[in-house]
């Protein structure tokens, strides 16, 4: 991603010249907050799962997996106009997030939250594997190239603009769902006390059945946005899963606002830390950031404890 | 009977490659002593509830850290191993000291540990310059091939019985940990923090302790799993992947019993071998699916594990022989 822009040289880039800032960083900079956007929305969704039921979905960014591949088998191979496959792939995916609350996450609910957190994790290692079985270990992609935005002598790629703006447009639809229905007020209100609710009437079976298929639907439609940026094979869930989870962790698990804040400062940092070394080091200069983080602001991190 | 029981086992286990030479059958051998040992390392502290997700990270560290210190520096494992185990103690601490200092516990301190096994595979991905990546690396082979000061035996014989010694070690540690005041201290901890801490007990230091002990135990069972293959890439000794098949091998195995991680890592390998021999290539991703399935089905409907539930089974029915 970086990389390939920085292979194109200064000079094609035009003779402009901002002066202040270095024109790679200052791409670097906007390419951060368009990850940002992404990231935001894949820690939105693990936040919904864990505010509502108090269950962490391991296996969270295998969801996504699964949705690249399907957008790769509707759009490249059966064809279907990418809008469509779109919402099937959203839709598709949100019934994952209710079959894996149903088959593997109900029958938990009681047991001790490290259970939970293990039994998705078999899930991770079961979708893997499933993929791998049936798609093989290939890359693949849509065979889809959006061209490229040039301002400024900067380049930014249109199928990151377009994730950045569908993840925010995500981002407000489920807000607008969870402070404006009645739906979403029991929801809310399950987040905040799981004993007291089901006494006011709340039917809090239906309420994580919906949250699951919620969470899900997100995954889908980060899926479908991942999918325009990166290839997709069986391991892929494996690059961005670790990072979402330290997004949530240091936003405070659960915590919208945290979350949305976390994902832009780690997005800036794998996106200008990628700009000097490599893409990896990106990530390793986010967890570093992170022990950090945790050692100065602690409070910052745990608003909610368990 | 039952007191001598472990006596005429051990006997009987080191008396196996002298009486039985088959390399295959001993290579298998050998794989489930050392996985044992790192299964073994992993359950000595998430009996107690710390459900580490980063000893994938730790096992890398101590393979990385062994070889890197051969190839580079012509550091002997004698020193790089000890050198390994520093390391990976050291990082345990780094990122284990703030959670326990700050009470992240449960699902934070798992989604930590969980980041930070990621994040070693992506140090050693990146620093595929000297490292080798995602492709993997060997340590040199010394000159003659067998050599005490490289740690390098061409003999498997020798290899099992390191292994078997390692993995005796590790069996013992575990049952000092389960006989010393730290073995309470942490069970009070798993029960009830404030609580512990209103008692006396010092919360950040005994969890800190035990939490290094079992990664340095993981580094040294990645050093020893680097020295027997003379092969290591990223996938096979850290990451995410792995660190998840330490806990379903202990959770298969049985999480609160000495041989249960044993047991899993007995069960695990050999389904793999089964079905890579049975299958081919075909079989890829096969043996994992396998995994995830059981995992989940292990947890919902038989959480104390096999060897846990059987022994339950045991005590229930009446049938003690002692």
């Amino acid at each position: 991603m970086t990389a390939s822009a920085k292979r194109i040289s200064e000079s094609e880039r035009g003779g402009h010249d901002l002066g202040i800032f270095d024109v790679f960083l200052l791409e670097a900079l906007i390419n951060g907050i368009l990850l940002g956007g992404v990231l935001a929305l894949l820690s939105l969704g693990l936040n919904l799962i864990f505010g509502v039921i108090d269950v962490v979905w391991i296996c969270y960014a295998e969801l996504i997996m699964l949705g690249m591949y399907g957008m790769y088998f509707l759009y490249t191979i059966y064809h279907a106009p990418i809008w469509v496959a779109a919402v099937i792939c959203i839709l598709g995916v949100g019934v994952l997030g209710v079959m894996l609350h149903v088959l593997v996450i109900a029958p938990l609910l009681g047991a001790a939250p490290i259970n939970q957190l293990l039994a998705t994790g078999g899930v991770l290692f079961f979708l893997q594997s499933a993929a791998t079985v049936l798609f093989g270990i290939e890359f693949k992609n849509l065979g889809l190239r959006l061209p490229v935005l040039k301002v400024w002598g900067m380049f930014v790629s249109y199928s990151r603009l377009l994730a950045f703006a569908a993840a925010l447009i995500g981002i407000v639809l489920v807000y607008l769902l969870l402070t404006r229905t009645y739906t979403g007020t029991a929801i809310r209100a399950i987040a905040q006390d799981r004993q007291i609710m089901p006494l006011m009437g709340v039917d809090s079976r239906r309420i994580y059945l919906i949250t699951s298929g919620l969470g899900g639907a997100l995954a889908g439609l980060a899926a479908c946005l991942l999918v325009l940026q990166y290839d997709v094979h069986p391991f892929v869930g494996l690059s961005f899963g670790p990072i979402t989870f330290l997004i949530c962790v240091l936003g405070s698990l659960g915590n919208f606002v945290g979350g949305f804040a976390a994902a832009f400062v780690f997005a800036e940092i794998i996106s200008v830390g990628g700009l000097y070394l490599d893409l990896e080091w990106g990530y390793v200069f986010a967890f570093a950031f992170f022990i950090v983080m945790m050692f100065v602001r602690p409070e910052g991190l745990m608003v909610r404890r368990s | 009977m039952t007191r001598s029981l472990p006596w005429i086992g051990g006997v009987a286990l080191v008396a196996l490659p002298f009486v039985y030479r088959s390399p295959y059958p001993l290579h298998i051998l050998i794989i489930i002593l050392i996985w044992s040992f790192a299964y073994t390392s992993w359950s000595v502290m998430g009996r107690f509830g710390l459900v580490s997700l980063g000893h994938g990270g730790f096992m890398g560290i101590g393979a990385y850290v062994t070889a890197l210190a051969w190839n580079y520096g012509h550091v002997s494992p004698w020193i790089g191993i000890p050198l390994a185990l520093l390391a990976g103690g050291g990082l345990a601490a780094l990122v284990a000291y703030p959670c326990f200092r700050f009470r992240i516990t449960g699902h934070y301190f798992a989604l930590v540990t969980l980041a930070l096994s990621g994040i070693v595979l992506q140090v050693i991905t990146a620093t595929r310059d000297y490292t080798g990546g995602s492709l993997g690396y060997t340590p040199e082979r010394y000159r003659g091939g067998s050599s005490l000061w490289a740690l390098q035996f061409s003999e498997k014989k020798t290899w099992y019985l390191i292994a078997l010694a390692v993995w005796a070690v590790g069996l013992y540690v575990w049952h000092r940990v389960d006989r010393s005041m730290l073995r309470y201290a942490l069970e009070a901890i798993s029960e009830d923090e404030d609580a512990a801490a209103a008692t006396g007990v010092h919360v950040t230091a005994e969890k800190l302790k035990i939490t290094v002990l079992s990664a340095a135990m993981t580094a040294l069972a990645g050093a020893l799993y680097c020295q027997y293959q003379m092969f290591i890439s990223p996938d096979t000794v850290s990451g995410i992947s792995v660190s998840l098949q330490m806990v379903f091998a202990v959770v298969v195995g049985g999480i609160y019993v000495s041989l249960g991680p044993t047991i899993g890592a007995v069960i695990t390998i050999l389904m793999a071998e089964v079905l890579r021999i049975s299958f081919g290539t075909r079989a890829v991703g096969w043996d994992n699916l396998v995994y995830g399935v059981l995992l989940v089905l292990f947890i919902v409907f038989l959480p104390r594990g096999i060897l846990g539930s059987l022994l339950n089974l045991r005590r229930r029915v009446g049938w003690t022989s002692s």
